[in-house]
């Protein structure tokens, strides 16, 4: 059972309660740094390329990655974020949130568009992205960056650069922070 | 939130959510393509009794921005003039399906009468001298993006208060988000009793306007007016008018608001319609991003955020 169905109340989310680490804070820090080189490879450099951010937790991630391609080729390439929240299919389960604001700096047609997101699970938020990118220009290409792959997906959706896999039980959450990556469980809140 | 029947229904937290939806809603208006797939296979219904162009136009951009369907029902031409009543009107829209029906109608407590005849959302776009709130709710939010929030600010609302339902939306909005409201009319325009109101009352415009961080405009509605409230309107607008010399005694960044339509002349002088610190105009586009955060608050979203902190996200 997704996590989105079983929360079909409030209050969402709950608390995270980590189980265990499966990535240290460098760990990350080297993820971004070897996808970053992915990218570059794959897209012969920086020409036409654009980095976004889903909100909000690949935000911060697209942000490290722009900066990281940045410190290899010179400079870094047009960086904007993307709230996906009103084209989600699951619209009325999930709260739009006021800070996920949605800033696209360039006409993103005939650009290739680098997705990035913390965590791809069944791949409906970035199905949704896929949509709300387009109404923002026609890409010549829209490509995958996440941190974690943990499996199930829904749709046939699959990532170009990953920073690790991660085989997960339906029931578990990823939590990507700064400090590192944890597996663990939701809690109700009030309940720790 | 199942309807939206009056501000005062709502708490200070509700009113700061819509606001802070209404951010992410005006963003939406910014892009190349203004539409988002949200609403999408909603079915929203007007049913305006009472003339409107502001309103109607600027809830339907609001509902096709979010990409629902529309159903517009147009009383000059429809079965009310075989003699059809509210009641059945109401049920054939909720037979046909709908799921949210915007009301406006001469008579106050009509929006929360359908609320019992039908499941469908409903929106008060204005009923009688009640409340009107989508209009507060444009108001607050562009006073918001001009002078930030609205906390420990004064704002005169001058006019034909005691036909207004705009004023009474504004009073409630304006003062659950922390401002000091003054009202400012002729005795004969004001509403009886006023001693619950959590307002000033004062007869003397040229004294309040220095103090204000915006002047608010009533129209002088002659439709609403059956019994001689006033001399003439040139003895109105010369007491009560925004007129240019009235223009000097505001503060230098003081907001002139005006619901619309205007009467140039009257309450307000062409001048302050078009003066730089005139967000009339803005108010109108506003409108657009209030009343899309409405629809999508009752069709489209999960419970608004109350708090800042932000939710563990799960992809």
């Amino acid at each position: 059972m997704a996590e989105r169905e079983r929360r079909t109340t409030p209050p969402y989310g709950g608390v995270f309660v980590a189980r265990t680490q499966i990535m240290s804070a460098d760990d990350v820090q080297r993820a971004v740094k070897r996808m970053a080189h992915e990218i570059l490879e794959r897209n012969s450099g920086t020409e036409n390329l654009v980095v976004i951010g889903l909100q909000t937790g690949g935000a911060p991630l697209a942000e490290q990655i722009a900066e990281a391609i940045g410190a290899i080729e010179g400079s870094p390439p047009p960086l904007g974020t993307i709230d996906v929240a009103l084209y989600r299919d699951d619209i009325g389960l999930r709260p739009v949130l006021p800070e996920a604001k949605t800033h696209i700096p360039v006409d993103l047609t005939a650009t290739h568009v680098v997705l990035v997101d913390d965590v791809l699970f069944t791949g409906r938020t970035i199905r949704a992205a896929l949509d709300a990118v387009h109404d923002f220009g026609r890409p010549r290409s829209v490509q995958l960056a996440v941190m974690v792959d943990r499996g199930h997906r829904e749709l046939p959706i699959r990532p170009d650069y990953v920073g690790k896999n991660i085989p997960t039980r339906r029931d578990e959450i990823v939590d990507v922070q700064d400090d590192g990556v944890q597996l663990g469980e939701l809690a109700p809140k009030g309940l720790a | 939130m199942q309807h939206l029947l009056g501000i005062e229904d709502l708490s200070t937290q509700d009113l700061e959510a819509l606001l802070r939806l209404t951010d992410t809603m005006a963003e939406i208006s910014e892009r190349p393509i203004p539409r988002v797939p949200a609403l999408r296979g909603k079915t929203i219904a007007w049913l305006f009794y009472e003339d409107s162009t502001r309103t109607r136009l600027s809830f339907e951009a609001a509902a096709k921005r979010l990409s629902a369907d529309t159903m517009n029902f147009s009383v000059s031409s429809s079965s009310v003039k075989k003699g059809e009543s509210l009641r059945d009107t109401v049920q054939t829209m909720s037979a046909i399906g709908v799921d949210s029906i915007v009301v406006r109608h001469a008579s106050s407590g009509v929006p929360v009468r359908i609320a019992n005849w039908t499941d469908a959302a409903i929106v008060n776009a204005g009923d009688g001298w009640h409340e009107h709130p989508t209009q507060a709710l444009l108001d607050a939010y562009t006073f918001g993006v001009h002078r930030g929030s609205m906390s420990g600010s004064r704002i005169a609302i001058v006019g034909d208060i005691k036909h207004s339902r705009v004023a009474r939306s504004d009073v409630l909005a304006f003062t659950k988000l922390g401002a000091e409201v003054v009202l400012v009319a002729p005795p004969t325009l004001l509403p009886p009793y006023l001693d619950a109101w959590p307002v000033q009352v004062s007869h003397d415009l040229d004294a309040v306007l220095p103090t204000v961080d915006a002047v608010y405009l009533l129209r002088m509605q002659n439709e609403r007016m059956d019994e001689a409230l006033l001399p003439s309107l040139r003895e109105y607008a010369s007491r009560f008018g925004l007129t240019p010399r009235r223009l000097e005694l505001l503060k230098e960044n003081a907001l002139i608001m005006h619901p619309g339509p205007m009467n140039r002349g009257v309450e307000i002088c062409s001048e302050a319609a078009d003066h730089p610190n005139s967000v009339i105009t803005n108010q109108v586009k506003n409108g657009v991003s209030v009343r899309m955060a409405v629809l999508f608050q009752l069709l489209g979203s999960g419970p608004v955020q109350h708090q800042s902190a932000p939710q563990q996200e799960v992809a």
